[in-house]
């Protein structure tokens, strides 16, 4: 218990730390490896709480995909970032106080009793005792949600299509290969030539 | 203090929630920052929905849990390809610069 509790804690407290880096570094090379940090330390939680399915996808997704996105297009694109920070402590102080209120609100909810674990009467699939975590999940990702599931693909695939659609462009000067002209060729418009050795054409 | 309750998660999820909207207010001109801030909330969202399902024993938190990750992996790829094809465009990022819908 006293593992688990200190494991917690340190889990919580190294995830907090790196969001408020995140958000609070000059430089964002440096936010997007603090971000890598809280998702990992995240998936510990997840660890932590049971599912580990979902800590690994955050690691493999997040970590392995999401992250190395944001690094490449901060290291790609040619930004002042010192520009862009200008103006920034002028307002730092209101909105921390605005944020300390917002997360005071929310904890005073969420330690009231209110959202009590207690009813686990009202659980749809309950979670079965002497299968695993991912089996588990595939069991009813795979049942129940199979059509959520296989929106979840499409929303991925038209991400990917949008992805290339709007970064794709076509540059002069670039030879390209045009199956359409490639495949018009016969030997009418292709001409054969006799080559003798060593003096071209 | 030693015994971790549904609580302890949601403060958690709470706190990182806060860190991710006053990163959007701190960091107003900087796209990327207000992406990963939005990162940041998603995830404060998939710790809420991953600790009610384990304290409730119900498996359908964590497939919404996936369904989450899912968007937020799409919506990542989709923003940073706007913003790629912006500074392509403009030559800059700031979000004073983003009013003229003109592309």
């Amino acid at each position: 218990m006293i593992v688990q509790a200190l494991s917690f804690y340190v889990f919580a407290a190294v995830a907090v730390v790196s969001g408020v880096l995140v958000v609070a570094n000059r430089n964002p090379v440096y936010s997007v490896l603090f971000l890598i940090l809280t998702f990992f330390n995240a998936a510990g939680l997840f660890v932590l709480l049971g599912a580990e399915f979902l800590a690994m996808m955050l690691v493999v997704v997040y970590v392995g995909a999401v992250a190395v996105l944001f690094l490449f297009v901060v290291m790609m694109l040619d930004i002042n970032f010192a520009e862009l920070r200008q103006g920034v402590v002028r307002y730092a102080w209101i909105g921390a106080i605005i944020g300390i209120i917002l997360v005071a609100e929310i904890i005073f909810v969420v330690s009231s009793g209110v959202l009590s674990p207690a009813d686990n009467i009202l659980a749809g699939s309950p979670t079965p005792p002497d299968v695993s975590n991912t089996e588990a999940l595939g069991n009813i990702l795979y049942t129940d949600y199979f059509y959520l599931f296989q929106a979840a693909g499409v929303v991925l695939l038209i991400a990917m299509i949008g992805a290339i659609v709007l970064t794709h462009r076509e540059r002069e000067g670039v030879k390209r290969q045009r199956i359409s002209a490639q495949l018009a060729r016969d030997t009418r418009t292709v001409e054969i030539r006799k080559v003798t050795t060593g003096t071209g054409i | 203090m030693w015994e971790i309750t549904l609580t302890h998660y949601l403060t958690v999820a709470a706190i990182l929630f806060t860190i991710g909207v006053f990163g959007i207010f701190l960091n107003r001109k900087n796209v990327i920052i207000i992406l990963m801030s939005v990162e940041l909330i998603l995830l404060a969202v998939n710790i809420n929905l991953v600790a009610f399902s384990s304290f409730q024993h119900d498996m359908v938190g964590q497939v919404f849990a996936m369904f989450v990750l899912t968007v937020a992996a799409a919506e990542a790829a989709i923003g940073l390809a706007i913003l790629v094809v912006y500074f392509r465009n403009r030559g800059s990022i700031a979000v004073e610069d983003l009013n003229v819908m003109k592309g």
